[in-house]
């Protein structure tokens, strides 16, 4: 079955027609965070609440994906009237409804005018909190799919790639390689059979936008993917999702079937000769899935173990065929690129790192939640203005960006803009988009050690640097954090960095001492306390010297 | 809810390819959905936790057979990812989320509770088979940290005691019924 475009645009006005229809709109958030606070059962309730008041045909609720503001769960949005109430228990459902077209309850009320809401600009996020992900439908009423038409009837492969260089969107995975330019590699490759692939393999602790955009907006990551598969002469692509996803995996698996039958994807869409399908791929747990090389095997069913590059996924990537492999960040970028050209896109941002970036915003910070804010804002702005500072009148101490591959930035740093440029300066990384805030309470040796555990265990074995390098770093942090360390042990750590940064086989080792050298490169005298005054600082180790420590 | 080794077991002996078991059925549809792909081995293993609770020998030498991989590689993929467990859960299961955003929220602590508490450590289950524990990477759920897994449902912005007392209420509400 083949889709016009009249019949995409008759399903996008049915749509709107039947939003229009109901006089109150409540959005209740269902992606994970608030899940987990009950917003199921808050969503019945307020379901259960309209029919006994006969309100059906003029009160819609619907479960939409991340309103951002993960701290505040459950998240109610009530439209047209465009109010937020946070922190919503079962027994408010009640009240919510008597109260629409009337004053909105002052209690509940969280002000969409906070820095947290109106210092962001969505790009990726747009549809966040606004649709449900379980209706293709409500994706299309919102422009979706209108991208892939374009492509497919109105541009050729050649043109799409133009158009993404011409936006100057940087690989959001982390490396922030030039996306145009892996796809016209992966275009040039001459081989039958190609494949695109979606890194959804999101292991850096502390980092959760993937999740949310597959969990908010899945149709968006399927639309760019197939947008992709167009530009680089693919026909399958495979979205390689964390098991511990549970929720992403099913909507994702949702969005796929609703696509199949609408017939965005599979053969001939939107009448060209054109066909693309996706299958989901579950992990299995192992960080170090998400290299390339290391997920390509994984997707072929065998041990998640990376090899050296090149030959790139993009000349020999899966089962041996030029392979494409962009983030959920990456893809989720494309149809807006498309649907308003490559010069908006690089009209945000700054003159190296364009468009936005969404963060995930967690640790010792009072707005913790999804941020997306335009390439080049200030770190200050991020923590003080968005986060809305420390809580509980904490001093900031660092902001860690990039997981176990990133650093830790200090105090000094925060009126630097966050672009891929000058985070590598300060000794971090972009990386995907996790952004950990510290206060005093946080021993920096100790977070050291504990990215450093995480690298130890979650190395898979192959290349000795990493190894046993991993594990000698980790050793010599027990030392330090325990108190049986001596300043000869600072040198050895240092060596030790610079040989399994230098030598190991793939960014997984690479980069895993980068916590440590940030650390020790910014917080040297927290590392000297421990050792020579054998105190913690921060007064979070336990200063007693083991006995089994190396 | 969890099964014991040897109902898994007895289930092998009755050749899991014709077994009317709920659970192997599940297991045989992914099989067969793949093509008896060898590249579905991931896909397939998943699916045998998923209805066992774990995979178990008997398990990897059926989907070695159906898969035609060699039973090596299916123990190394099994033991390689940290998805797998290769040992009966027990009835709860708590799951302490170990991420970056947990961690500084202070889920060592809660840990280091549990284990006063009762005794077991990541990876451990209680003597009386009753609780699980188990550690995760991050699950996702930073906003709410520290967050943990109580048999399957996600709870956040916990505390050492909270959680002591949800584990500890397992304890008791079995040994009532």
């Amino acid at each position: 079955m083949t889709l016009s475009l009249e019949e995409l645009q008759q399903i996008a006005r049915i749509e709107k027609d039947r939003r229009e229809g109901f006089q109150h709109r409540i959005k209740i958030c269902v992606a994970a965070g608030c899940l987990s606070c009950q917003s199921a059962t808050l969503k019945e309730a307020m379901e259960k609440e309209v029919s006994r008041r006969g309100m059906e045909n003029w009160v819609d609720v619907k479960g939409v994906g991340c309103l951002g503001l993960c701290t505040a769960g459950p998240l109610v949005f009530v439209e047209p009237d465009g109010i937020l109430y946070q922190g919503v228990k079962v027994s408010d459902a009640g009240p919510i409804i008597e109260s629409l077209g009337a004053e909105p309850i002052d209690a509940l009320h969280c002000s969409t005018d906070l820095p947290f809401f109106a210092r962001q600009h969505k790009v990726v996020l747009e549809n966040c909190g606004r649709i449900d992900p379980e209706r293709i439908e409500d994706y299309i009423a919102e422009g979706g799919y209108y991208a892939l038409y374009q492509a497919l009837r109105n541009m050729t492969p050649r043109e799409v790639i133009q158009e993404i260089t011409r936006g100057g969107l940087r690989g959001r995975g982390g490396a922030g390689y030039p996306t145009g330019l892996k796809w016209t590699t992966v275009a040039k490759a001459v081989n039958a059979t190609k494949y695109v692939i979606c890194n959804a393999d999101e292991g850096d602790p502390g980092a959760f936008m993937d999740r949310s955009v597959l969990e908010s907006d899945p149709h968006r990551v399927l639309e760019g993917m197939a947008i992709a598969a167009y530009a680089v002469g693919a026909a399958q692509g495979f979205i390689y999702v964390r098991a511990e996803y549970p929720l992403a995996v099913k909507r994702l698996r949702t969005a796929i079937a609703h696509a199949e039958r609408l017939g965005v994807l599979g053969n001939g869409i939107f009448n060209t000769r054109f066909r693309f399908d996706v299958r989901v791929r579950l992990g299995a747990g192992a960080f170090v899935c998400g290299e390339e090389t290391a997920l390509m095997a994984s997707i072929e069913g065998r041990l998640g173990k990376p090899r050296p590059r090149p030959p790139y996924p993009a000349e020999y990537g899966l089962w041996g065929c030029p392979t494409l492999i962009n983030n959920v960040e990456t893809f989720a970028n494309v149809a807006p690129i498309i649907r308003n050209g490559g010069a908006w896109f690089a009209g945000i941002g700054t003159e190296t790192s364009k468009g936005t970036k969404v963060f995930a915003l967690a640790g010792r910070v009072n707005h913790t939640g999804l941020i997306e804010v335009p390439m080049g804002t200030m770190l200050r702005d991020i923590v003080f203005e968005i986060g809305g500072g420390i809580p509980r009148g904490g001093r900031f101490k660092a902001v860690q960006t990039g997981g176990p591959s990133g650093g830790c930035i200090p105090e000094q740093y925060l009126d630097m803009p966050v672009d891929y440029e000058s985070l590598a300066e300060a000794g971090s990384i972009m990386g995907s988009g996790g952004m950990i805030i510290m206060d005093e309470s946080s021993c920096m040796v100790d977070v050291a050690k504990f990215f450093m555990e995480f690298c130890m265990s979650e190395s898979c074995g192959k290349c000795v640097p990493c190894r046993v390098g991993t594990t000698q770093l980790y050793h010599l942090l027990c030392k330090i954090t325990s108190g049986a360390a001596q300043p000869s042990d600072l040198d050895k750590i240092e060596e030790l960095c610079d040989l399994v940064k230098n030598t190991a086989l793939c960014g997984l080792g690479q980069t895993a001492p980068n916590p440590v050298m940030s650390t020790l490169h910014y917080f040297r005298d927290e590392y000297t306390a421990h050792i020579e005054d054998k105190v913690c600082p921060a007064k979070a180790c336990k200063m007693q010297p083991a006995k089994e420590v190396v | 809810m969890t099964q014991t080794a040897a109902d898994a077991s007895q289930s092998v002996q009755t050749n899991p390819k014709q077994s009317q078991d709920r659970r192997w059925r599940s297991v045989n549809r992914t099989i067969r959905l793949n093509g008896n792909q060898p590249d579905a081995l991931i896909e397939t293993l998943h699916a045998v936790q998923e209805s066992f609770g774990y995979i178990d020998l008997d398990a990897m030498q059926y989907v070695a057979r159906e898969l035609t991989v060699p039973l090596s590689r299916v123990y190394a993929v099994a033991t390689f990812y940290h998805y797998f467990t290769l040992k009966p859960p027990g009835d709860h299961t708590c799951v302490v989320c170990m991420g970056t955003a947990c961690y500084i929220g202070g889920s060592t602590a809660i840990l280091d509770s549990i284990h006063e508490g009762f005794g077991i450590s990541p990876g451990e289950t209680t003597p009386d088979g009753k609780v699980s524990l188990l550690t995760a990477r991050c699950l996702g759920s930073c906003g709410l940290a520290p967050a943990a897994v109580f048999d399957g449902e996600v709870a956040g912005k916990l505390d050492a005691a909270t959680v002591v007392e949800k584990i500890a209420r397992w304890a008791d509400h079995d040994s009532e019924s």
